[in-house]
């Protein structure tokens, strides 16, 4: 009987220290979760070459620093507590240093992970894999037209030249000056299909803040509905267009035609 | 004098020079590109070709969803074997730098004896395990391994090889926790890493062996020890030390003035039982 | 034509596509506005010009306080109506850099006296000069007016360079003075004086805008000359139809973006090149001559081909390695090549025979030839034999580069089309640059398409103020102000009259070039070398000699600069100078536009202006110790002029100061003058610093506007002789004008009767529309294709030459030790050895480090990866350079450019100090070197 009582309570105690337990860990799982949803998040880090998208890439990334170590031109810092940035992750400000896109891309061969997959830097060339820097897309150069010089009229394009992929990654584009008469613009434009976001130019910008810079792809990239193709494009590639066969809405067409018909009074509403 | 604190401290010199050999190493791997290790404690090479990986991290990937290479896989399962075949939980006390921090704390309460209870905020030693089923959950939900991203540990580690950023400040709350709150706080209370080497290495092969007959039951032992618990058995039978908890740190052998604790080599030396 | 065409396709697509793209809108706030102007109220605008190229860009400066806080591009320039390239944009930081020279910095013992091997410490101008001048004097009484030697510039002011060439021409009888400017249009010179008797071209930059075609040779125009290239692109987009860009060049380069043709030539093949455009036309398109304008106002000449390669006469020389042997013994023979075979077979020379080199001392001679001889000389050059040399990318198909040479042909020969074809340093900078200046005005002339406007062969130059000062000024170790030269009579006498000194003052004999005088310096026949405004111990090539022969030799090495340098670090004394704005100063760019500017702001510390150094140096020497007999080392004697000097009322212990500075003349042009008023001028007043001088005492100013004086008198020399320029006064009020300046009238066109009034004036019918009335050289032997074969001499009066010039190989050629050719050069960002723009944070971070810019294959073949090291070594020494493979210029195999504005990349190392025999102007563009990884 006193066992049996004994045994009882001890079962009790148990119970209630689990739910305490369970408790506890809610309250602490909802604070950590919250946390970790603000610690990850970093819209506008720039990752190595070959970095998975930032999700796939959050996932996978160890933090050993490998990549770090094995970049020969200090590019690549690991994130430092206080700096805003998922901790520990391997990112780059192109305007301190860029990447200057080695051609053997060793941060992302040590990556032991995967995290950097070299599979998205690489060609397949006579069934082998040969690792391509210029498939790296860490980030899209983009340029304020307002603050670079030489859309002013200055001839300046040190972010043409600085590029590695001068004349497909930027090219220059003539465009006669109303104002001189005789001096032609000279301007930079940077064409996505292959800017990697080297960041070479950015760094060499030279206005005080830089005025072509690297941002994330995704940040940049607008991305035009698929229901009109340039028909003057003739060698345009015809995409595929996803049929979607869901209804488009608007507040105007929310409601049903009977729903609308049968409502309201034209004359006293 | 010296010689004689030299093996009343033999263990624990030891364990400092490998701590600090394995942070240096990979420092030194950072800086000025040595071979021997590179990486940090969360993945490294050894020789540029070995990999080690830790298996708490890589599980938390594994729940958060992540495809992993080989290479991080098998770092994770020879490190994981390491512990959990050979040396038990000697990750804690041998290799981790937090270590060194917990173990400054408590040195200091000793010193300025702040052992006293009004110095303890008494707390299961099980919620470490809560925690470490937590992260795993939690990694699960975010898909990310959540513990990465807050482990004072690699904050630490991390810190010292490329870079420390606010990563003090994790630290020194490490450090103030266990000095001011809890005793063995963090290490053995909350890590949950030090949770999962406790889980998975209670059948290591390097264990401490309690030799009951010369045991004079003076205590020293189970003062030292940083997981009590595990010392059930002094002074009442022969036998390993089984727990998992148990961070083979050895400090329970230095400070026993009468050959009762040693390390042993289980199911390699026969060591008679009970 | 059919890539031309879609060229022009994709450009013109493109330059719609940015219009498109571009976005407006104005995100200052009205605050920020109002915050500006107010900011802006203390500024003091005035205008300058930009410190930097030869194109010569006006600029407006606003000065608060002591400080240069901002630059504006000049919208009333007619150069560049408001627009600057990179470098210009920075005009106003280059004074700021945070290692200005302040002190002047002497190599001093323990004890404090000068030591050769001593280390440099600050010491008072006094002290400074205490030192120099002792030791210009042991030099001097020793060696004579031979043992002393300026390092002059393209980037004096004008009145620097008339101070300098003023002061050691009249003053120390020396014609050791020659700028770095040698290095850079010299040829054009030698050019422009063969060929029409007076230096400078005959066009203007107007004819970008009135020409429909532009030819660029050896001229990377995008990057050495931006705003003048946007010029060019807006032609192009003007009518992109009509108007054909073509760029020739022995790498891809930013200027074959904007060109409808890109033409990739083998180095040294120009030559081969212009030899097929003009066979073209004599063979096989004789009506594509402008047979009235040849008849009329040309003649047909030729010259010596044995003439050598300009580096030393004695290929032994003790101090060279027998590596370096080998390609110096070429300078006395050559064995005769298979290409050389063809290109000179009208000499009748084989392959393997032995070529004595025997005209190196004539090989400025030139004689009259007929045009039978002038196409006989031609016929070798065909469509296949320049071909197969010229071809400079090894992985161009041979049809295609033919094709690109028939469409260049016909672009030239295309009657109505319009032609101007620009150089700069890829012809000038040429073992035959004379040469291939002059061939280039042979095309121009026998098709009639020179000095009209919209065609015209126009030399671009370097330097802003190559023409103005090295040139016009005559800077040059041959040279007198205004085209003349000192070996002639006549000349020397006009300018003795003019610099009011007695008549055989001048000396007759040539001093040495700028290498020259290096090569004394080697040899111990300089022994004291004054360097202003450049920068030698780094742009002069096969530089291993020079750096150990600055150390070891005994000599004295003073380098007035800013900031301190690579030639800072090899002197004895270094001298702190003021900068641009710093000083009162006038430039002469590319299209004989003279430009000027007000004294800004006062230099920092005791940094002083050229043109006070060379004044102030002049106050050390009596009449008595420089115009008594001097006997140089070739036996030429100058005569005692003492007595007449006597004559003409000074006194043997007058100084050159009293004489060609502060002579009464001098003294009528007071300052203040209302031209300066509110500015500084620290040479007429001192500038409120207190600086103590070089006689330990206050300097005050000299009391007069010695600027306006010199540019007065210099002004006298070119009065009345197609040089005439404008009074002071007017080149401070105008944006610039083009000499001759006639009736207050500028030129743009000379020679043409429309535009020149010379031309008018000189003409020898009165119904001749063109005049090449230049004065030099005007009077020739005949002779056949070999040699002259009259001893009389024709007058060739107001007549061009068409030259014929052959193709020679260059006296180094890659070979299996040495496979790469390897040539040096600029990059926009930075002005030459970098020592303003490495300094300016911006410029410095675009472009921190020259790199070898290789073909990816190569790299690959010597197994190296972008961005790491490697050495590029020829016989002569090596450097260490990282490899760019994607970058801007892009070379065929087997060719590498590696720029020379990088101190710690010196390429001159590498480089071969061979130069133009007739102009003595280096080829920094071909040297042979292997590579192999650091």
């Amino acid at each position: 009987m006193e066992k049996k009582k004994q045994k009882n309570l001890s079962r009790r105690k148990f119970f209630i220290k689990s739910f305490q337990a369970v408790g506890l860990s809610v309250l602490g799982g909802l604070m950590w979760g919250a946390y970790i949803d603000e610690a990850v998040s970093a819209p506008l880090v720039l990752r190595p070459p070959g970095a998975l998208p930032e999700k796939e890439f959050l996932k996978k990334c160890i933090k050993c620093g490998l990549c770090v170590e094995y970049c020969p031109y200090e590019t690549l810092k690991l994130a430092k507590p206080g700096e805003n940035l998922p901790l520990g992750t391997p990112y780059f400000e192109p305007r301190k240093v860029p990447c200057y896109m080695c051609t053997d891309i060793p941060c992302a061969v040590a990556c032991p992970t995967g995290a950097l997959d070299t599979d998205t830097v690489s060609d397949i060339e006579d069934g082998k894999k040969v690792l391509n820097i210029n498939k790296a897309r860490m980030g899209l150069a983009v340029i304020n037209t307002e603050s670079c010089i030489a859309y002013w009229g200055i001839q300046c394009d040190a972010c043409y030249r600085a590029c590695p992929l001068i004349d497909k990654a930027i090219t220059i584009n003539y465009m006669r000056n109303e104002r001189t008469g005789k001096h032609a613009y000279l301007v930079p434009v940077v064409h996505s299909n292959h800017c990697t976001g080297c960041g070479l130019c950015e760094y060499a910008c030279v206005t005080v803040e830089p005025s072509i810079y690297v941002l994330p792809r995704h940040i940049v990239k607008g991305k035009a509905g698929q229901h009109y193709l340039k028909g003057w494009e003739t060698e345009q590639k015809l995409q595929m267009i996803q049929e979607k066969r869901s209804r488009f809405v608007t507040p105007r067409s929310e409601k049903s035609p009977l729903e609308y018909l049968n409502e309201g009074d034209l004359l006293n509403d | 004098m010296i010689s004689k604190f030299i093996f009343k401290h033999r263990y624990l010199l030891l364990r400092r020079a490998v701590q600090i050999s394995i942070i240096f190493l990979y420092i030194a791997g950072n800086i000025y590109g040595w071979n021997i290790l590179k990486g940090n404690l969360s993945m490294g090479k050894l020789f540029e070709v070995i990999p080690l990986a830790d298996p708490y991290a890589v599980l938390q990937m594994i729940f958060a969803g992540a495809l992993l290479l080989w290479d991080v896989l098998i770092g994770a399962v020879i490190v994981f074997i390491f512990y959990a075949l050979f040396s038990g939980r000697a990750f804690c006390s041998w290799v981790c730098p937090v270590n060194i921090v917990t173990d400054t704390a408590n040195w200091i309460r000793k010193k300025f004896k702040l052992d006293k209870d009004e110095w303890q905020l008494r707390f299961s030693r099980k919620v470490r395990y809560w925690i470490l089923g937590l992260s795993l959950v939690m990694s699960l939900i975010m898909a990310v391994p959540v513990f990465e991203f807050v482990s004072p540990i690699s904050m630490l580690h991390r810190g010292l090889i490329y870079g420390m950023g606010f990563g003090w400040a994790a630290v020194l709350t490490v450090f103030l926790f266990d000095l001011f709150v809890t005793k063995n706080g963090w290490c053995g209370h909350l890590c949950p890493l030090g949770a999962f080497y406790s889980l998975t290495t209670s059948k290591s092969v390097l264990r401490v062996y309690h030799i009951q007959p010369h045991c004079t039951l003076c205590m020293n032992c189970k003062n030292i020890c940083p997981e009590k618990q595990v010392l059930s058995i002094i002074g009442k039978e022969s036998g390993y030390i089984n727990f998992g908890e148990c961070i083979n740190c050895g400090r329970c052998i230095e400070v026993c003035n009468d050959d009762a604790l040693k390390f042993s080599l289980r199911y390699i030396k026969k060591e008679k039982e009970g | 034509m059919e890539n031309l065409k879609i060229n022009r396709r994709d450009f013109l697509k493109t330059a719609a596509a940015v219009s498109a793209a571009l976005t407006v809108g104005i995100d200052v706030p009205q605050e920020a506005i109002a915050a500006i102007k107010e900011a802006e109220k203390d500024w003091r605008w005035d205008k300058g010009v930009c410190r930097f190229c030869g194109v010569g860009c006006g600029i407006l400066i606003a000065t608060k306080g002591n400080r240069v806080v901002a630059v504006k591009g000049d919208p009333q320039a007619p150069v560049n109506r408001g627009l600057n390239c990179i470098k210009g944009y920075f005009n106003a930081k280059i004074m700021y850099g945070k290692d200005r020279l302040t002190k002047p910095l002497l190599r001093v013992n323990e004890k404090g006296e000068f030591d050769k091997k001593g280390k440099f410490k600050p010491v008072s101008w006094e002290k400074a000069f205490q030192v120099m001048v002792q030791q210009f004097k042991k030099a001097y009484n020793e060696l004579g007016p031979t043992g002393v030697a300026i390092f002059g510039s393209g980037q004096y002011t004008i009145f620097e360079g008339y101070a300098a060439a003023k002061l050691m021409k009249a003053g120390f009888r020396s014609n050791n003075i020659d700028p770095n400017a040698r290095h850079c249009m010299a040829s054009a010179v030698a050019g422009f004086i063969q060929t029409f008797g007076i230096d400078e071209p005959s066009g203007c930059y107007d004819d970008i805008e009135l020409t429909d075609t532009v030819v660029t040779w050896g001229a990377n125009m995008a990057e050495c000359h931006p705003v003048l290239w946007s010029r060019v692109a807006d032609r192009k987009l003007s009518n992109p139809d009509r108007v054909k860009i073509v760029n020739l060049s022995t790498y891809r380069n930013r200027s074959s973006d904007l060109a409808d043709m890109e033409i990739i030539f083998r180095p040294q093949t120009d030559l081969a090149i212009q030899n097929y455009i003009l066979r073209e036309i004599v063979y096989n398109n004789p009506d594509a001559i402008d047979k009235e304008f040849v008849n009329k106002y040309c003649v047909f000449a030729t010259g010596y081909v044995d003439i050598g390669y300009g580096m030393r006469p004695n290929p032994n020389h003790p101090k060279y390695s027998p590596k370096e042997r080998e390609t110096m013994k070429k300078e006395v023979e050559k064995i005769v090549s298979r290409r050389e075979e063809v290109s000179l077979k009208y000499l009748g020379v084989r392959a393997g025979q032995i070529m004595k080199m025997k005209h190196n001392k004539s090989a400025g001679k030139h004689w009259l030839i007929s045009f039978e001889d002038f196409k006989k000389a031609l016929e070798p050059y065909t469509l296949d034999f320049v071909a197969e040399i010229a071809k400079g990318d090894p992985e161009e198909p041979l049809d295609s580069f033919k094709e690109k040479l028939k469409t260049l042909a016909n672009l030239y020969m295309e009657k109505g089309r319009k032609v101007v074809s620009f150089w700069t340093m890829g012809f000038n900078q040429h073992n035959r640059g004379t040469w291939v200046n002059e061939n280039i005005y042979s095309i121009h002339l026998l098709l009639g398409k020179q000095a009209k406007p919209g065609s015209g062969a126009f030399s671009l130059t370097g330097q802003p103020s190559a023409c103005g000062t090295a040139r016009e000024v005559g800077t040059f170790s041959h040279r007198l102000p205004a085209d003349m030269v000192v070996f002639n009579p006549k000349h020397r006498k006009i300018s003795e009259k003019i610099w009011k000194v007695p008549e055989g003052t001048i000396n007759p004999k040539v001093g040495s070039h700028i290498v020259k005088i290096m090569r004394d310096i080697e040899d111990g026949k300089i022994k004291w070398a004054w360097v202003q405004v450049c920068n030698p111990w780094q742009d002069t090539a096969n530089l291993n000699h020079w750096l150990k022969s600055a150390r070891d030799m005994d000599n004295f090495i003073v380098v007035s600069d800013a900031y301190p340098t690579v030639s800072c670090k090899v002197a004895d004394l270094i001298l702190p100078s003021a900068m641009i704005f710093e000083k009162w100063g006038m430039y002469g760019n590319s299209e004989r536009r003279t430009q000027a500017w007000r004294q800004q702001v006062v230099a920092p510390g005791e940094a002083m202006p050229d043109v006070w150094q060379i004044v102030e140096f002049s106050k050390y020497f009596k009449l008595k110790e420089v115009w008594k007999k001097w006997k140089l080392p070739d036996g030429t004697v100058l005569p005692n002029v003492l007595d007449k000097a006597k004559a003409m009322g000074y006194s043997p212990d007058d100084t050159l100061f009293d004489v060609l500075f502060a002579n009464e003349e001098a003294k009528k042009y007071r300052w203040p003058d209302p031209i300066g008023r509110g500015f500084h001028n620290t040479e007429a007043a001192g500038d409120g610093r207190n600086i103590i001088g070089t006689d330990g005492k206050l300097f005050k100013g000299y009391g007069f506007f010695i600027h306006k004086y010199m540019f007065e008198e210099y002004r006298k020399f070119g009065l009345g002789h197609a040089h005439d320029l404008a009074d002071f006064d007017t080149y401070y009020k105008v944006r610039g004008l083009r000499w001759p300046v006639v009736d207050g009238k500028e030129t743009p066109w000379r020679f043409n009767v429309k535009y020149d009034p010379y031309a008018r004036k000189l003409r020898t019918n009165p119904d001749d529309e063109f005049a090449f009335y230049g004065p030099a050289l005007k009077s020739l032997p005949k002779g056949d294709l070999i040699e002259p074969k009259t001893k009389e001499k024709f007058s060739l009066k107001n007549k061009a030459k068409i030259f014929f010039r052959p193709y020679m190989d260059p006296p180094e050629l890659p070979d299996n030790e040495y496979p790469f050719w390897l040539a040096t050069g600029r990059v926009i960002e930075h002005w030459h050895t970098g020592s303003m723009t490495m300094r300016v944070p911006e410029l410095y971070r675009a472009v921190p480090e020259a790199v070898c810019f290789m073909n990816p294959k190569d790299a690959k073949e010597i197994g190296v990866k972008d961005g790491e090291y490697v050495w590029v070594e020829s016989r002569r020494g090596r450097v260490k350079a990282r490899v760019e493979t994607r970058g801007r210029n892009k070379p065929p195999r087997k060719y590498v450019f590696i720029p020379f504005f990088d101190e710690r990349i010196l390429v001159n190392k590498v480089c071969l100090d061979h130069t133009c025999p007739i102009s003595k102007e280096t080829d920094y563009k071909k040297a042979a070197v292997k590579i192999y990884k650091a």
